[in-house]
């Protein structure tokens, strides 16, 4: 019992920094699996929906400021991909990724000169910042709603993929981009929902990351929005339940080694866990297997 | 034109290019942005090339450079800095436990060393990767590097997350000029062997290369050590450059912009990389920067927006635009060379070539 109240802490908030990593791995995994792109945009989207909600909730209440952002986000996910990505689409693909690190650079740099690069506060959201008891651990209540939260947009997400037309042409674009243009899919709409289906996750990820912590600061999407993409890949990039496992997986490993007091290792802990897990299973989890045609 | 006098051409424009800079050094105050911009490009420009002769020429996408560049710096500076010094320097390490030192040119040497061995060691599991898995392979070992040199226990060596400093650096721009210069043509010369054919092939086709006799493993582990070199021997110089050097400094944003170097000079172009590397340091340290200016008047018009940081959103739209419209980059896959210009004139202002394929006038 005593080491269950030590290390339970530990254990849930891997849980809920792992169903974070989940919504944002999420947006990398389904664009990878259609457009074979990394976004690198997608972490500094992630840093710029928290700017959002600080700006938004100085001006208006919460309750409206909260629907406010996730809107605002799932616009700059969408007009990214609108005036950054489908220029490129016939350009080869090293163009598309340096066009994703450019608009990488571009959110930090103006996140950088409207906050002046100081860390702003976010605002507490009443309810789910409040402090409840498990067990007799304390911790905010965003840390049992999070990996409920997630578990439930996930099951949307695949319901919406495996049931809805927009679904049956996300899974068509993805098995073959070329074959399904030519099948009548409308491409572009087909990726701009996905855009607009990863930013809403990413901007509901957002909301419940930030309130865990103090302040956003301009760079505070890119590590978050680097080991979502490890998590990607971890479980085999282009796969949903795969980078949602991975996620978990990373959260959880990655707050075990802060409880044990390697705190400077649980970065490079997640890096090194993919390179064992890549050299094991080169794709990922469950990742397909690429075969090279001759 | 035939080899001889391409050679001496190239000799003569180099002489010419060091004679400048020297002279320059001597008219113009030495605290002016425009060494500053020469300094670092030419520091950005050796590892730019670097890593596009993993990128641009074997096809091998690897995002470790920042790591490389680390390594290098960390061994050029723990080599360097004076015994006397070092009671300072690792003050929370009781001076830390090497106690010599090394002339520069070897701890330069010694550091692209260790960049190499380190690249060998990791490109065994790691290079039987393929495109995007190799990237973020290669991006979380730099991150691990990273945070193994801030780690407490390793500080009599690394000094910890504190800063480095007291080591020898460069005063003329000359230096930095002269070291890239050397590393570059080192590059060049094994892009135009044998080697560097079989580089090519397999960036082409790895399956067609293997076929041809290429073998595979080898050759990339070969240009993933020598690139790692190299980015350690910059990691050195880039040291020397800074004067002080401190682990949080190679983050993954290094890559990044390096990577962005090489593709606005154009993927597979040496002379793009250079070219880029000195266009993009200046244009992120020097020319925009009366963006910064809060006070700025034109012609008593107050313009609006500018204060510290918009000099950043320009440069960013500015890369912006250099990747949706020159998709190829400055360069393309072409070079910049003396052969290149004499033809560009003869077409305009020469006589017309002949249909033997030029006229032999040299």
């Amino acid at each position: 019992m005593d080491w269950i109240t030590k290390n339970l802490p530990y254990l849930m908030a891997g849980v809920s920094v792992g169903g974070q990593y989940a919504l944002i791995a999420i947006g990398y995994t389904m664009v990878y699996g259609i457009l074979r792109l990394i976004n690198f945009a997608h972490g500094d989207i992630f840093m710029v929906a928290g700017l959002i909600m600080v700006y938004a909730t100085t001006a208006m209440p919460i309750y409206i400021a909260i629907p406010l952002m996730i809107v605002v986000t799932v616009f700059l996910g969408f007009m990214v991909e609108r005036v950054a990505y489908k220029p490129l689409r016939s350009a080869p693909r090293m163009s598309i990724m340096i066009s994703a690190i450019g608009v990488s650079y571009l959110l930090q740099n103006m996140a950088l000169y409207v906050t002046g690069g100081l860390s702003q506060q976010y605002p507490t959201i009443p309810w789910i910042s409040d402090t409840v008891t498990i067990f007799g651990a304390t911790t905010k209540r965003v840390t049992l709603i999070t990996p409920v939260l997630t578990i439930v947009l996930v099951v949307a997400l695949v319901l919406l993929i495996k049931k809805t037309k927009i679904g049956m042409a996300m899974r068509a674009a993805s098995r073959d981009f070329e074959t399904s243009q030519l099948m009548g899919i409308k491409i572009n709409s087909v990726i701009s929902m996905t855009f607009i289906i990863g930013t809403f996750l990413a901007a509901v990820g957002s909301l419940l990351f930030f309130t865990n912590y103090t302040g956003v600061t301009p760079t505070a999407g890119a590590m978050p929005g680097l080991k979502a993409f490890v998590a990607a890949v971890f479980g085999g990039i282009g796969s949903i339940p795969g980078a949602v496992i991975g996620a978990f997986i990373i959260g959880i490993c990655e707050n075990i080694i802060k409880g044990l007091g390697w705190t400077t290792f649980s970065d490079a802990f997640t890096f090194a866990l993919l390179i064992v897990i890549l050299i094991a299973k080169p794709t990922g989890l469950f990742g397909e297997k690429a075969t090279d045609k001759v | 034109m035939n080899k001889r006098t391409k050679m001496m051409w190239n000799a003569g424009l180099i002489a010419a290019l060091l004679a400048t800079l020297f002279i320059l050094e001597q008219i113009l105050p030495s605290g002016s942005m425009f060494f500053t911009v020469l300094k670092k490009g030419a520091i950005y420009a050796l590892v730019a090339v670097s890593m596009n002769l993993l990128n641009g020429f074997t096809g091998l996408f690897s995002l470790g450079q920042a790591g490389f560049m680390l390594l290098g710096a960390y061994a050029y500076a723990i080599l360097t800095i004076p015994v006397e010094s070092r009671g300072s320097v690792y003050q929370y390490f009781d001076g830390g436990i090497i106690q010599f030192t090394v002339p520069v040119p070897v701890a330069l040497i010694a550091g692209g060393l260790l960049a190499a061995v380190f690249a060998f060691l990791i490109g065994l599991p790691v290079l039987r990767l393929k495109s995007d898995y190799l990237a973020i392979a290669t991006l979380g070992f730099a991150e691990i590097i990273r945070a193994v040199f801030q780690w407490d226990k390793l500080g009599p060596i690394t000094n910890g997350s504190n800063l480095l400093r007291n080591f020898p650096s460069f005063k003329s721009v000359l230096y930095p000029f002269v070291v890239s210069g050397i590393c570059i043509a080192l590059i060049v010369m094994l892009i135009n062997s044998t080697y560097g054919r079989a580089f090519k092939a397999i960036r082409d086709d790895e399956i067609a290369a293997e076929a041809m006799g290429i073998n595979l493993a080898h050759h990339k582990r070969l240009a993933f050590v020598i690139s790692s070199f190299f980015a350690g021997v910059s990691g050195g110089l880039l040291a020397m450059y800074q004067t002080t050097i401190q682990a949080s400094m190679f983050k993954s944003a290094m890559t990044y912009e390096i990577l962005l170097i090489v593709v606005i000079g154009g993927i597979g172009s040496v002379t793009g990389s250079c070219i880029s590397s000195f266009l993009f340091i200046a244009c992120s340290e020097w020319w925009l920067r009366f963006l910064d200016n809060e006070n700025l008047y034109l012609g008593g018009f107050h313009v609006p927006f500018l204060r510290p940081g918009f000099r950043k959103v320009v440069f960013a739209l500015v890369i912006m635009i250099m990747v949706l419209f020159y998709r190829q980059g400055i360069m393309g896959t072409k070079e910049f060379s003396v052969e290149g210009i004499a033809d560009f004139f003869k077409n305009k202002f020469g006589r017309k070539k002949t249909a033997e394929g030029g006229a032999s006038h040299e």
